[in-house]
């Protein structure tokens, strides 16, 4: 019957899902491939420069927690990026992909600098900074609401929407700071009026709102009725729809959360730290959130962690680029990109391993050198070795 | 030569901590059609797809002709003469049968190096110069003939491209002979096909059709059927059976995936038996019977009748006049169906895949708008209300989709949050109740008898049966008076499907009306006191499911038999002693007419 078919050999492996993987045993894929990464980010610099691998983690963990005001610094970056991803999450949760969270917080600085600039001078400052809380949140939900708008009623892509509104708020700050400065240099001088209380020291109040919302977002999705309803919808629309929940409202409701919390950090980039605005104001938050939002799986608990790891090596990177001397941040960059490509990959063992079909060879091992045969749990890591030097 | 075509020795094949298929030994003998039984979730599907090469098996071994084997993709299959025809079709919609058989079908490969290879080997050895000798004088002169040669078989390898290109427009463009060789292939099994219609002009019994062509066109020797009779009407799976025989005479070995113990009866040679993963064993036909199947099947003893609990009779809960919904490409899915529900009956709906039964649940769920038509709650128009009014006025609807996880459940929730769906909402304040869900999931999975790691499991980690238990138990704990059901049992196992049809004799017996919308003749035969049949949205008439047959349903599912022409002087689907008067449902028509459209929509 099968003549003419060419005999096929046993495959050398297969791969098979696995569901019941520890806690412990994600942690320590997670941790390998951090350190992996890591590792290979420290060879890769001290090729571009003439640093040496274990001196590049010095740097990374000096760059964080050197100094107190550096620890400062790394807990207050870290609570923007948290609070942005708080403000993804519900969204992503319902599967409404808000890739605009750039131009939230920048029409929420926007809308801040404004109240500052308009009113400075002219009304107390305690009125200016709740004036600006308002607006700020006011503007960012409103620029989270158009295409919660467009998504619910004309079923429109809200991916592509929320994206083309970042490059519409970029330009409005653009246009603004054309009105404003007169001078034509397009750089808004700090402004004095409406800034911000300090507690202490600048950072704390982010930190402090960081906290806050994280705590907030953990009751608002685990407990309260609307997290339910938005779950739901995320999870099975025609469900929603069946047990009488209004879809369209679910949709603008959370659209306007996620974007008003954006607002709110717009006003701490801009009257909470640098007391005024440019397109750059943003730090690319939007987007990393939203890799900070995926990665920790829309867990606030989660997210926690992974916005605390991609803190610690943009930081850390940055320490290490003053200390080997690396002119140009593309190699910063590439260890940055090699650290989320690490992680990301881990996915994949966390959900296969890797079986190989080499009972034949193992037992003869086995009787050869007594070697005890690697259970599929190390083997897989081991491969995940292998193939991540590979990459 | 043995005449063993497939023989599978301890194939073991685990899905995390899941053994889907547990040392599971099967021989298949040519010429022989072989049953494979089992419950949900015992493997079967599992166990053909490393036949089929989707799945490569952890442990265990192949052979084919008794050669050992591996099958590592669904084209290694092909090779060795494997065929598998799915539950779900894949054929491209746009395409005429024909094409879809000869889709993807490779020119027979035609090498111009290895024919050329060929052809210089055939070179004359001789030299081309000779000597010829004339006497004493040897003079030189050319081969005239060896040169002819040379010249012959190198003008042949210069004409091999154009025969490749002739080869090449033989294939592409004289695809009628094609179409001859696979009318050939159809005539010789009896298929009643018209190879030229389009796919989405067939019908689904015509499509599995196709389907099944296509793998004979390919060679296939070895047939694998999944679940075939699910979604054919009685004639049509005479039909079916009919051409399997056939194909059995012709030396063909069919495997055939079941769960229906009569079908298995009729078909097969052998059977074998799968449980919970675990090759049971195997036995011939005649030597069985279907109590013992059935034994071996679920491992212990088990009554294969359905109660049909007589009840006294209410007045209609729910009444439908001349209602009339399109689908949500526009075309009509549903024409002016009359039909009414009384507590304590079940009433049936019949009818084959697609004719409309989803837009009847979804119209009366309230998700749906409609063009015509009243429908009355206990009197009252639930036309144009919210979804959750009409919940609140006990209509329960739970519709089982082909992936089972559509609409009711939210397959990334656990067991505790998808019993709260209906009711987060009742209690006061921002939060939602999880205390109370989480105690009437463990009621419900006590009482049920559900298969769980834990509350707190995801639904879509369940198997089809428990999650279908965990809906249906659901709605129950609502208390609804009117229950609308579609496919409750779909893909279920004998055990599950009778805890279902015990729920529902419960809810019947304590007055509430259900709609059953089925897919298994003579289950609805047995539990439905009515049956509706529809056929294209249209009504084929409400008959006694006492009173009637098998076959009357079949004819009526297809059209051939229209009960509403032939006792037009019946009018189908009016109750006498209806909640409204004429007039009252001449206004509620005349309401919906214009409106109709849900305000959730």
């Amino acid at each position: 019957m099968s003549n003419n078919v060419k005999a096929k050999r046993e495959p050398l492996f297969h791969i098979v899902k696995r569901e019941d993987l520890k806690i412990g045993y994600k942690i320590m894929i997670y941790a390998i491939a951090i350190v992996v990464s890591l590792f290979l980010g420290g060879i890769m610099s001290s090729l571009a420069s003439k640093g040496d691998p274990f001196s590049f983690f010095v740097s990374l963990i000096d760059g964080c927690f050197g100094s107190s005001r550096k620890l400062w610094v790394f807990l207050q970056q870290m609570a923007l990026i948290l609070s942005v991803s708080m403000a993804l999450v519900p969204a992503f949760k319902m599967k409404f992909w808000n890739l605009g969270g750039n131009g939230q917080i920048l029409i929420g600085g926007l809308a801040a600098i404004a109240c500052m600039f308009y009113m400075g001078g002219k009304a107390d400052d305690g009125v200016i900074v709740l004036v600006a809380v308002i607006a700020s949140a006011l503007a960012g939900a409103i620029w989270a609401l158009i295409p919660a708008l467009c998504k619910a009623f004309f079923n429109t892509n809200e991916s592509l929407l929320t994206l083309m509104l970042n490059y519409i708020a970029s330009g409005l700050v653009t246009f603004f700071l054309a009105v404003w400065v007169k001078s034509g240099s397009g750089v808004l001088e700090p402004i004095k009026y409406g800034n911000l209380p300090e507690l202490g020291n600048p950072y704390i109040l982010i930190i402090l709102f960081g906290a806050l919302i994280t705590a907030l977002m953990f009751v608002y999705l685990r407990y309260s009725k609307h997290g339910y309803e938005l779950s739901v919808v995320g999870d099975s629309p025609n469900t929603a729809r069946y047990i009488g929940v209004n879809v369209k409202m679910v949709v603008i409701r959370t659209m306007i959360l996620s974007g008003a919390i954006c607002g709110l950090v717009g006003l701490l980039l801009t009257s909470g730290m640098s007391h005024t605005i440019g397109v750059k104001t943003a730090q690319n938050m939007g987007f990393t959130a939203i890799m900070t939002t995926w990665l920790g799986n829309c867990n606030p608990l989660m997210i926690i962690a992974t916005s605390s790891l991609v803190t610690f090596v943009t930081k850390g990177m940055e320490q290490v680029r003053m200390d080997f001397g690396l002119t140009n941040d593309s190699i910063a960059n590439l260890i940055i990109g090699l650290v989320y490509f690490f992680i990301i990959a881990c996915a994949f063992f966390i959900q296969y391993k890797v079986v190989f079909n080499i009972k034949l060879k193992k037992a003869v091992k086995a009787t050869a050198d007594n070697t005890v045969v690697a259970s599929t749990e190390e083997t897989s890591t081991e491969i995940e070795e292998n193939e991540e030097e590979v990459k | 030569m043995s005449n063993v075509a497939l023989e599978l020795k301890n194939i073991t094949k685990t899905f995390g901590s899941v053994i889907a298929n547990k040392n599971v030994n099967l021989v298949l003998e040519k010429g022989e059609i072989l049953s494979l039984l089992g419950e949900n979730g015992s493997g079967k599907t599992t166990l053909m797809n490393m036949i089929s090469g989707i799945y490569y098996p952890d442990e265990g071994e192949i052979y084919i002709d008794g050669k050992l084997t591996h099958i590592t993709s669904p084209q290694d299959a092909f090779n060795y003469k494997i065929g598998m025809i799915h539950q779900h079709f894949k054929l491209v919609d746009v395409f005429s049968a024909a094409d879809n058989i000869l889709l993807g079908e490779k020119m027979p490969t035609y090498s111009i190096r290895e024919n050329a290879k060929k052809l210089l080997e055939t070179l004359p050895q001789e030299s081309l110069i000779k000597e010829v000798k004339k006497g004493e004088k040897v003079s030189k002169t050319l081969d005239f003939k060896v040169l002819g040669d040379y010249a012959l078989t190198y003008l042949k390898i210069c004409a091999l491209p154009f025969i490749k290109l002739g080869k090449f427009v033989q294939f592409d463009f004289l695809a009628n002979n094609r179409a001859k060789k696979l009318q050939e292939v159809a005539d010789k099994y009896g298929f009643e096909i018209d190879l030229n219609k389009k796919i989405y002009d067939m019908s689904v019994s015509e499509k599995q059709t196709v389907e099944i062509i296509k793998v004979l066109y390919r060679g296939a020797e070895i047939l694998i059927l999944d679940e075939p009779t699910a979604v054919l009407t009685p004639q049509e799976i005479k039909k079916l059976f009919d051409v399997l025989r056939k194909m059995r005479e012709g030396g063909k070995s069919i495997i055939i995936i079941t769960h229906k113990l009569n079908e298995v009866m009729e078909i097969s040679d052998k059977v074998t038996i799968l449980r919970k993963g675990e090759y049971i064993g195997t036995v011939e036909t005649k030597d069985t019977s279907e109590k013992e199947l059935t034994e071996m099947m679920v491992g212990k003893k088990i009554d294969l009748k359905i109660e049909r609990t007589i009840t006294d009779f209410d007045k209609p809960l729910l009444e439908i006049r001349n209602l009339s919904i399109n689908g949500d490409d526009g075309s009509s899915k549903i024409e002016d169906v009359s039909f009414y529900i009384r507590g304590g009956e079940i009433l049936g709906v019949a009818g084959i895949a697609g004719c409309g039964q989803k837009e009847l649940c979804e119209a009366i769920a309230g998700l749906r708008k409609i063009e015509n038509g009243a429908i009355c709650h206990k009197g009252d128009s639930i036309v144009g209300l919210p979804a959750k009014a009409i919940i609140d006025k006990g209509i329960s609807m739970s519709f089982i989709p082909e992936d089972r996880l559509g609409m009711g459940l939210a397959p990334n929730f656990s067991i505790t949050d998808n019993m709260m769906l209906k009711t987060y909402n009742d209690n006061k304040g921002p939060f939602v109740d999880r205390k109370t869900a989480r105690k009437n999931a463990e009621a419900l999975i006590k009482k049920l008898e559900i298969v769980t790691p834990s509350t707190e499991t995801p639904v879509r980690r369940l198997s089809g049966g428990n999650v279908q238990k965990v809906l249906v138990g659901r709605e129950i704990e609502a208390g609804p008076n009117v229950i609308i059901t579609a496919y409750p049992v779909r893909g279920l196992d004998i055990n599950s499907s009778y805890a279902i049809y015990n729920i529902l004799n419960e809810q019947k017996s304590k007055g509430t009306g259900i709609l059953f919308i089925g897919e298994d003749l003579d289950v609805m035969l047995a539990l439905c006191d009515k049956i509706m049949v529809l056929c294209h949205g249209k009504n084929m008439g409400i008959v006694h499911a006492g009173k009637v047959t098998k076959e009357q349903l079949g004819l009526m599912m297809t059209g051939s038999l229209d009960l509403t022409e032939v006792n037009a002087e019946k009018n189908y689907g009016i109750a006498k002693d209806s909640h409204l008067t004429e007039e009252q449902w001449e206004e509620e028509k005349e309401k919906t007419e214009g409106k109709g459209e849900n305000e959730d929509e």
